[in-house]
């Protein structure tokens, strides 16, 4: 690749390698973007952990590209969102193209007031880099490279993993294993777990090239081009003039003579022109699937991230899906260790998540189906839904390119407690308890973001001085804290005030003078109040932490 | 939420079907069935009402194929 040179991380030999087995509490296996998020994530909230990855560098290609406005946030809280968004390219707006014509064009945030956009996209080498060095900042973690797992034995407390190494295998226990090994999870055979789900007889052939090019920074979506007829084409634009082109290329495409230069060379002429420059950094060949385990935790071995579920690519739910994983498994572990919160919290993560999955693999399935159809009948309503977008906005609604990652609102969590007051805005993309938070422009301590001063902890958001010094002291020091954020009036003693520069705090979470919305550590709504009760928050943060 | 009406409803019902049938002449089937397609999700929207497209499919898909 001219763009890009993986690093090389050395094997160091490590004491656990001599003596009896050490015991860790957390192991995570797998260094890719969801084992070092959970890691890093961990660390922030005083947990130390080990990562082992059997390689010894970075994603060998691209691979995942588009990171969603909810996984940056995240990366914000974890401290390295911005060198992602300082690296990558920001894009809102997507268009589909029928044939030769503009069927459709989309704004994924069609709103002001937000910190980051829709999406950014970065070649996930680079993504995985950063998050190396971030954890690296942290002697929380510690890293192990060419450190292959090759036995898990399961037990009541824990696990024993056996490891190989250039030196030779050793053994660690783990109090929790947590497997972020990928799609092909050496850790979910090892201990003879299924993924159910379907298998899309489809084959894809991506293509990353670097060019100077005037295309927008969109995403660009063909259907049945006339430069790739009877297939679709996606276009997306990544950092340092590298652009990820993607070719349906059909079941019966032979994926070893497709990655051949002279086989790839025509389609990109095609495309770009006969006089386009450019050359290929990297092209691979793919098939993909829908599916998911039936459970995300099996004792004390929790799986997050591409081990757990698969989805097509089309809607950038793989990996965005995971950075959720990491987000809402870190501060239950983090509770659980501590011995403030009992270890069937790490249910949740196992039921919050398995709907959020289903909920991707869902709109995964959809797209798929309408980018591949399956039947005459199938094909012949796409090819009506896309010569109708042209005209009827109605239309437009049906056209699915890929339903691109939005995070799930967790509606149904038993962590939520309930609107209790009923004047509450229940609309779409209402703060309503499990939905994340949405974003504000604020001017507070912390910066110009409302994301920015919440998190971690949990977080009660007040508007106005609706709790008194003595309650903030009192939240404060509770055996699992809770911090104030005043959103505007006077000072509180305690409490952290922000001021609500565009009024969209108070619009986008229903708050007027005395509203109350108890956040969790992962951002989450878990409850909502018109005003300060101690006993109910008390009450919200025990069932949020399943000490109800 | 609606119901189907399955009673008659269209005026002048013989004047539609001609018009039904007058819009397919001269096309090839796949063309034919790009028609009936695009007339589906055409009607479909106009009608809004999932409950009542609901009833439709299930009432024409009734007795064809596997149920």
């Amino acid at each position: 690749m001219k763009t890009y040179t993986n690093p090389v991380y050395p094997y160091r030999r490590h004491a656990d390698q001599d003596g009896a087995p050490a015991r860790h509490d957390v192991v995570i296996v797998g260094a890719g973007p969801i084992g070092l998020a959970l890691a890093i994530d961990l660390a922030l909230h005083g947990v130390g952990c080990v990562v082992l990855d059997e390689d010894e560098t970075v994603s060998v290609g691209s691979r995942a590209i588009c990171y969603a406005k909810r996984a940056l946030e995240i990366l914000d809280r974890l401290g390295v969102g911005q060198r992602i968004v300082d690296k990558g390219v920001g894009w809102n707006v997507g268009r589909v193209f029928l044939r030769d014509a503009l069927a459709y064009r989309f704004d994924l945030l069609p709103e002001t007031g937000h910190r980051r956009p829709a999406f950014v996209n970065l070649q996930q080498y680079w993504l995985e880099q950063f998050l190396v060095e971030r954890a690296g900042e942290l002697p929380a973690i510690d890293l192990r490279w060419r450190n292959k797992v090759t036995g898990v034995v399961p037990h009541a407390d824990g696990a024993t993993v056996t490891v190989d190494t250039p030196d030779g295998p050793y053994t660690m226990q783990a109090g929790w294993l947590i497997a972020c090994d990928g799609a092909r999870s050496p850790v979910r055979h090892l201990l003879g777990l299924e993924s159910e789900g379907q298998v899309f007889r489809d084959r894809f052939l991506i293509a990353d090239i670097h060019m100077q090019s005037d295309f927008p920074t969109e995403r660009w979506f063909w259907f049945d081009p006339p430069f790739h007829p009877d297939q679709s084409v996606l276009l997306h634009r990544q950092a340092d003039d590298v652009w990820r082109i993607d070719f349906q290329l059909g079941w019966d495409a032979d994926p070893e003579d497709e990655k051949r230069p002279e086989r790839i060379l025509p389609r990109l002429r095609a495309m770009l022109g006969p006089d386009a420059k450019f050359e290929i950094e990297w092209a691979s060949v793919y098939t993909f699937q829908c599916r998911r385990m039936k459970s995300f935790r099996h004792g004390r071995v929790v799986f997050a991230g591409d081990s757990a579920h698969l989805v097509s690519p089309f809607g950038a739910r793989g990996a965005n899906s995971g950075f959720q994983d990491t987000d809402n498994l870190a501060w239950k572990l983090a509770l659980v260790l501590a011995g403030r919160a009992p270890e069937r919290l790490i249910d949740s993560y196992d039921a919050e998540r398995t709907f959020a999955a289903d909920e991707n693999i869902r709109n995964s399935t959809r797209a798929t189906d309408f980018i591949t159809p399956k039947s005459a009948a199938s094909r012949t309503f796409r090819n009506a839904v896309l010569e109708l977008a042209k005209e009827h906005p109605f239309a437009r609604r049906l056209v699915n390119s890929g339903r691109l990652s939005v995070p799930a609102v967790l509606a149904d969590s038993a962590l939520n407690t309930p609107d209790t007051d009923a004047d509450f805005a229940r609309t779409p993309g209402a703060m309503i308890p499990g939905a994340p938070a949405a974003d504000a422009p604020v001017a507070g301590p912390l910066g110009d973001w409302l994301l920015g001063h919440v998190g971690n902890d949990f977080t009660l958001l007040a508007f106005g001085n609706a709790v008194g010094g003595a309650d903030v002291a009192a939240l404060a020091h509770a055996p699992i804290p809770c911090r104030v954020v005043q959103v505007g009036g006077g000072a509180t003693a305690g409490a952290t005030v922000i001021e609500d520069r565009e009024g969209l705090v108070a619009r986008r979470y229903d708050g007027r003078f005395g509203t109350i919305v108890l956040l969790r550590p992962d951002q989450h709504v878990a409850a909502r109040w018109r005003a300060f009760d101690a006993a109910r928050v008390r009450a919200a943060m025990a069932r949020a932490t399943c000490n109800d | 939420m609606g119901t189907l009406n399955t009673e008659p409803n269209l005026s002048a019902p013989d004047d539609f079907y001609e018009e039904l049938i007058g819009a397919h002449r001269g096309l090839s089937d796949g063309e034919s069935a790009l028609v009936n397609a695009k007339l589906v999700l055409l009607l479909a929207n106009h009608i809004g009402d999932r409950e009542v497209l609901a009833q439709a499919l299930a009432a024409a898909r009734g007795g064809i194929g596997e149920p």
